[in-house]
């Protein structure tokens, strides 16, 4: 393990974590259209990024689709039509109350999460974009130049929409 | 006046004009039957209400009552045309079940009351509201066919009044995206183009738009090009074979949802072909170099995969709007409800800017509008903007606001966008908004997804105030009905597509007890006793004219600046254009003649979004990306449809208008002449399709998809394999519940509409459902009911007719 290849790691769990969660919050949030239409679309960037990471990561001796996933082989999160994870309260609760005011907050704090493992991923794009040119690495820095902006994008889908919903769902409680 | 069937011939007869000369004159008018020109007593000057057009037309007036119309031969809009809507729409106010008392609900039903009782309700609901739940518990939905007048005040009432973010319009289903596309492009809101481009275009553009249908009197002007000396070429993108698609040079029919790759593929033509103005654009535009990285990929034979569009045809599109020395393209719904709206509405105004394309005679953009006076509800702040196109993200502008309102600047929301209607719902779903007041626009109908909107109006917690001229679907859901006074029956102005100002004059006295909006609002401010910061009331002005020079002084140094207007200007004016000031006293017929002055971080409306996600982008972001204030050249990504067909839902539905109805019919579906040329909804499908599901023209079909259901006849039309079409002008005021369908299938094409909407301008999207069409029951030999001269036209069949005496 190198510092490149540990990079290469976390962003790959990192984007298929992102992935999982825009996935999930799309479906517990079906009745928040925008937020379900639009966190399956950028959910769909996230994996591309995954592939895009699995096939640089056998140029650099790690095989991160069947070794580096917990539930490998292969990537359970690939079909956006299901939601994956697992089941949570949240869930649970999710489809009980389902277009009632509770929901509100259980919104508010699904993207918070999403914020979190996004800046997360923008934070280690930015690390292997530096170590790619520490290394002189044309071929890594191309990935983290293509893959860095729309984790951008996503960042400030996810802040948009708090900052939009929040006045309205925490000023009704 | 004219003798022809305008049902059967909605354009009438040509009056060919060659490029540079002026539109020859042609007066339309309609006379009800037994009046002769010498029976009319007055005539009183106004404009269409029943398009975006904003023909001017004069109201014949004999006994107090409407007698008939003619256009106008001097206004720059129409030349004296008409369009069959106008000729025969001014007979829906006289219809006998206008409301003319309030009603209450009492015990689960309306009943009729007084006014007093009906305001006092509604003022003792929002007085609770305020005081145990905050201002934004209460919402307002408005439309795009009241009066500047109306708008602004409605708008101040809220936005300061109250100090809700929750104020918009109907505007948001048809022309969000029009003033989203002008933002992201140019800064601000604001038309660039001028209907008279059309006389000096030697190409013309049409981008989902049926122009013929929706803009009938134009659609004229461009018959008479077409049939005069140097006729333009047309560029036609729709799914059907509209009569613009008839008339096309090149037909484009793409498959639904995928305007941007098509459009990213004509782009990445013209930059291939190096038909860029590359002087124009290092002068005023940026973002070039992202633009032309973005479609780099996108070659014709990419998009032809996506859009299922022929790359010649592609190619030879790009061809003629690459060769075009003066190219005026017009947007509509085809683009503005279709999925990736903004971005494929922002692609044509990349068109204009990579060409030079913009501020000289036929070198124009209309991103056009579907209502006649959805310009002021934008420009006034009720459509969820705020008010003279002011950036609610810029301190200098709630201040500069707060100023003309003389309000602190914290009591006007601006922590967010002002709401849009369709999370206006949803709030009202969850149970934060609980009163909604809706004004002259019929959700029930209108909005998609109706069994979940009915059951929303329907609620329990939610209290909904009505204010329409009928009984209308949604009127019959609410708690509060205010009776309205309507087109003629009150003073005001309005905005038209091309930023032109008619002043529409009061023709005959509303019925009963209906009251003019302005009035209704008036009204409502002084009982809630609203007050400025120095305890005066915060809405001074006492009728129309009052209004209008109050908005004056809040459009001053705007964009939409009419400081140079008033009515005794407007009373015999044939037509200006905003803005319109001292320097600028006749009006203003281009924008962006001379660079784009809104596009500063100082002036603009917005600091842009991103066009796939809608994210706001912030003042910082702004200033880096164009410092001097240029055009911005925005790229965007193709993204597939949220929703696509499947084994189950194989095809793609669209729903849309037809020339003979507006919005719900509320009006048209009360004009005999109008309601004859189209009674009933109807589905189009292509022959292809239909043979190969056994079925013909006139069959009995049930349109479902995972929302809900539709009974139609079919029509077998021009449409494009693997489309159907349905109208959306059908609701349930004429059926026997009168507000939705008896269990089962319905006739509202919103039963089976997606809840989905472009995140960047918020208009949901009519065109990108997947639906299936089954046999319900054979014709026996009775055709479709769907108009045959327009783009329902049958492949084979009878014709539409019924309007000449």
């Amino acid at each position: 393990m190198n510092g490149v290849t540990l990079t290469l790691r976390t962003l790959y769990h990192g984007e298929s974590a992102l992935a999982r969660e825009l996935v999930a919050a799309a479906d517990r949030h079906r009745a928040e259209h925008e937020v379900h239409h639009v966190a399956t679309d950028l959910a769909g960037w996230s994996r591309e990024h995954v592939g895009l990471l699995a096939r640089t990561g056998l140029d650099y001796g790690l095989d991160l689709a069947t070794d580096a996933q917990p539930s490998a082989p292969g990537l359970p999160f690939a079909d956006p039509q299901r939601a994956t994870g697992d089941r949570t309260v949240r869930d649970v609760a999710a489809e009980v109350i389902g277009p009632h005011p509770e929901s509100g907050p259980l919104l508010l704090l699904d993207l918070r999460a999403l914020y979190l493992t996004a800046s997360g991923n923008f934070l280690s794009w930015e690390m292997l974009a530096q170590v790619a040119q520490a290394r002189k690495d044309g071929r890594l820095l191309g990935l983290a130049t293509a893959c860095h902006p729309r984790t951008l994008r996503q960042l400030r889908w996810v802040n948009t929409q708090l900052k939009t919903l929040s006045p309205q769902i925490l000023s009704s409680l | 006046m004219v003798d022809e069937d305008r049902i059967a011939a909605p354009w009438g007869a040509r009056t060919p004009y060659a490029p540079g000369e002026p539109w020859p004159v042609r007066v339309d008018g309609q006379l009800q039957d037994g009046i002769g020109p010498d029976d009319v007593e007055r005539w009183v000057p106004t404009a269409s209400l029943l398009h975006s057009n904003g023909d001017a037309m004069d109201i014949a007036v004999r006994d107090g009552r409407m007698v008939g119309v003619r256009g106008r031969a001097g206004d720059r809009v129409n030349h004296g045309r008409l369009g069959p809507k106008d000729l025969f729409g001014w007979q829906a106010g006289a219809s006998p079940d206008r409301l003319t008392r309030p009603l209450i609900r009492e015990g689960g039903r309306l009943v009729e009351c007084d006014g007093e009782t009906a305001m006092g309700r509604v003022v003792a609901r929002s007085k609770e509201l305020l005081d145990q739940r905050g201002p934004g518990s209460i919402g307002f939905y408005t439309t795009g066919q009241l009066f500047l007048e109306e708008y602004y005040t409605l708008a101040v009432i809220a936005h300061a009044g109250i100090g809700t973010n929750h104020l918009d319009g109907n505007t948001r289903l048809c022309t969000a995206t029009a003033a989203e596309s002008l933002k992201q492009t140019f800064g601000s809101d604001g038309q660039p183009g001028s209907y008279t481009d059309i006389d000096h275009a030697d190409t013309i553009a049409l981008f989902g738009h049926n122009m013929a249908e929706t803009q009938a009197v134009s659609w004229m002007r461009i018959l008479d090009r077409l049939a005069g000396a140097s006729p333009p070429r047309l560029v036609c993108v729709d799914p059907r074979a509209t009569p613009v698609a008839q008339r096309a040079t090149v037909h484009l029919a793409p498959r639904g949802g995928t305007n941007v790759a098509l459009l990213n593929a004509l782009l990445h033509e013209i930059i291939r072909t190096d038909r860029v103005d590359h002087a124009y654009v290092r002068e005023h535009a940026v973002g070039y170099e992202e633009l032309t990285k973005c479609v780099a990929p996108c070659t014709p034979a990419w998009a032809a995969e996506i859009c299922d569009v022929p790359a010649r045809a592609i190619a030879e599109a790009a061809e003629i709007l690459g060769a075009s020395q003066r190219l005026l393209s017009t947007v509509l719904q085809g683009v503005y409800q279709s999925h990736q709206a903004t971005a494929a509405a922002v692609q044509i105004n990349n068109l204009h800017l990579l060409r030079g394309m913009l501020g000289r005679p036929g070198a124009g953009v209309l991103q056009m509008n579907g209502q006649p006076t959805a310009q002021n509800t934008r420009e006034c702040g009720a459509n969820g903007d705020l008010p003279g196109f002011r950036n609610w993200q810029n301190e200098a502008h709630i201040a500069d606001l707060a100023r003309v309102w003389n309000v602190e600047p914290l009591s006007i929301p601006h922590y967010g966008p002002p709401t849009h209607a369709l999370q206006m719902f949803r709030y009202a779903e969850q149970g934060s908004i609980g009163m909604l007041w809706i004004s002259g626009t019929n959700p029930a109908v209108s909005l998609p997804e109706l069994a979940r909107i009915r059951a929303i109006l329907s609620g329990e917690g939610l209290f909904t105030v009505v204010q329409d001229l009928f009984l209308t679907e949604t009127a019959q859901l609410a708690d509060v009905v205010l009776p309205a006074a309507t087109w003629g029956e009150k003073t005001g102005t309005f905005t038209n597509a091309d930023r032109t100002v008619h002043l529409s004059g009061k023709a005959v006295e509303p019925p009963g007890q209906a009251r003019p909006d302005l009035e209704i609002f008036l009204d409502y401010a002084r009982r809630m006793d609203f007050r400025d910061k120095d305890g005066a009331p915060l809405v001074s002005w006492h009728d129309a004219e009052s209004a209008f020079e109050a908005w004056k002084r809040c459009s001053a140094g705007r964009p939409c600046d009419y400081t140079g207007l008033s009515y005794a200007k407007l009373r015999g004016a044939d037509g200006i254009q905003w803005p319109c000031t001292e320097q600028a006293p006749g009006g203003t017929e281009r924008l962006y003649a001379e660079g784009f002055t809104w596009a500063h971080s100082e002036a603009a409306e917005s600091y842009g979004k991103d066009l796939v996600t809608g994210a706001a982008f912030e003042e910082a972001d702004y200033r880096v990306r164009n410092p001097d204030g240029k055009a911005m050249l925005r790229a965007a990504e193709y993204v597939p449809p949220h929703e696509e067909p499947t084994p189950q839902f194989p095809l793609r539905l669209t729903t849309g208008r037809t020339l003979y109805h507006f919005h719900t019919r509320t009006k048209t579906g009360r004009v005999p002449q109008l309601n004859a040329a189209a009674p009933e909804v109807w589905v189009e499908l292509s022959a292809a399709d239909a043979a190969r599901d056994g079925l013909g023209e006139g069959d009995l079909v049930e349109v479902a998809t995972p929302r809900g259901r539709v009974h139609a006849r079919l029509r077998i039309s021009g449409i494009r394999e693997g489309v159907a079409f349905l109208p959306f002008h059908y609701g349930y005021w004429d059926t026997p519940l009168g507000h939705r369908p008896p269990d089962g299938a319905g006739r509202a094409a919103n039963e089976t509409t997606i809840t989905d909407w472009d995140p960047v301008s918020k208009q949901p999207l009519y065109k990108t459902s997947a639906a299936r069409v089954t046999l319900i029951a054979r014709s026996e030999g009775q055709p479709s009911p769907a108009p045959t001269a327009t783009a329902s036209a049958p492949v084979r069949a009878h014709r539409t007719h019924g309007g000449q005496r």
